[in-house]
């Protein structure tokens, strides 16, 4: 079996996974069940982006946009507590 | 291969757009939209547009979702409206255009295809003659920012209006 195949399978297999992440994200019974369905989702994509760019055989480019990703689901999730900080206090 | 992975992409796009237009609570809808824009992003990744996976995530995924936290921290946080009934007629022209546009879907020169009108029309021109005529090693940067300058003046002329009429909106400190 080719590399290549053992890649995009286990991508696709993060990708349904990711599906409980999403339960949590739309049906979450608090606010922080969501925030955290979304930090999760955000950790799954970066993954899932890695092994992409291991598919492609062009992990240097990805891995600069997996970075990126893991920064900007940090960033949403910090906006996502702020509001709290704010709304609550 | 590839294939597989777009259509699961796809898949969750639809999932993630259904959430969150019918989410209750603004916040869980606001953090569906940043999850749907962090999937767009992977998708144009898969198809090697790195530049606009790029843009998708931090405008999709980061500004929007800060934007509209910001916004529901000033205003109220749970929907006021209720959705009314989708009434048969609209609902039989929604799928009907729907239908039209998926048809005509299959007239698209298909992905990559460099036979296709855009790529025999001026890309070999700006791939041969780029780098010489503006001296920008990446050919995006030289087309939006030398090719089609006055088009990314404008753009930039928009988004700063946009930014301006939301200052003026939300950022004034309450009287």
């Amino acid at each position: 079996m080719e590399l290549r195949t053992v890649f995009v399978a286990a991508a696709a297999c993060l990708i349904v996974l990711t599906l409980g992440y999403l339960y949590r994200l739309v049906t979450g019974p608090t606010i922080f069940d969501r925030i955290l369905g979304l930090s999760g989702f955000g950790t799954s994509t970066t993954i899932i982006l890695t092994l992409m760019g291991c598919a492609y055989g062009r992990l240097d480019m990805f891995v600069d946009i997996a970075l990126g990703y893991a920064l900007l689901n940090f960033v949403g999730v910090l906006a996502a507590a702020r509001y709290f900080e704010r709304a609550r206090g | 291969m590839s294939g597989l992975l777009n259509a699961l992409f796809l898949a969750l796009l639809v999932i993630l757009a259904v959430a969150a237009v019918r989410v209750r609570d603004l916040v869980g809808a606001v953090l569906a939209l940043s999850a749907y824009g962090l999937v767009l992003a992977l998708t144009w990744a898969g198809m090697g547009a790195v530049d606009v996976a790029f843009t998708e995530a931090v405008v999709g995924a980061g500004a929007s979702t800060v934007f509209f936290l910001a916004t529901l921290l000033r205003t109220v946080r749970t929907e006021q409206v209720r959705l009314p009934r989708a009434r048969a007629a609209s609902l039989a022209a929604v799928f009907l255009l729907g239908g039209l546009l998926f048809l005509a879907t299959h007239e698209f020169p298909s992905w990559g295809d460099p036979a296709s009108p855009p790529s025999v029309h001026v890309s070999p021109r700006y791939l041969r003659l780029g780098y010489a005529e503006t001296g920008a090693p990446n050919i995006v940067t030289a087309v939006l920012a030398d090719y089609r300058g006055y088009d990314t003046l404008v753009e930039t002329v928009v988004i700063f209006t946009a930014a301006l009429a939301c200052w003026v909106l939300l950022g004034r400190p309450k009287a």
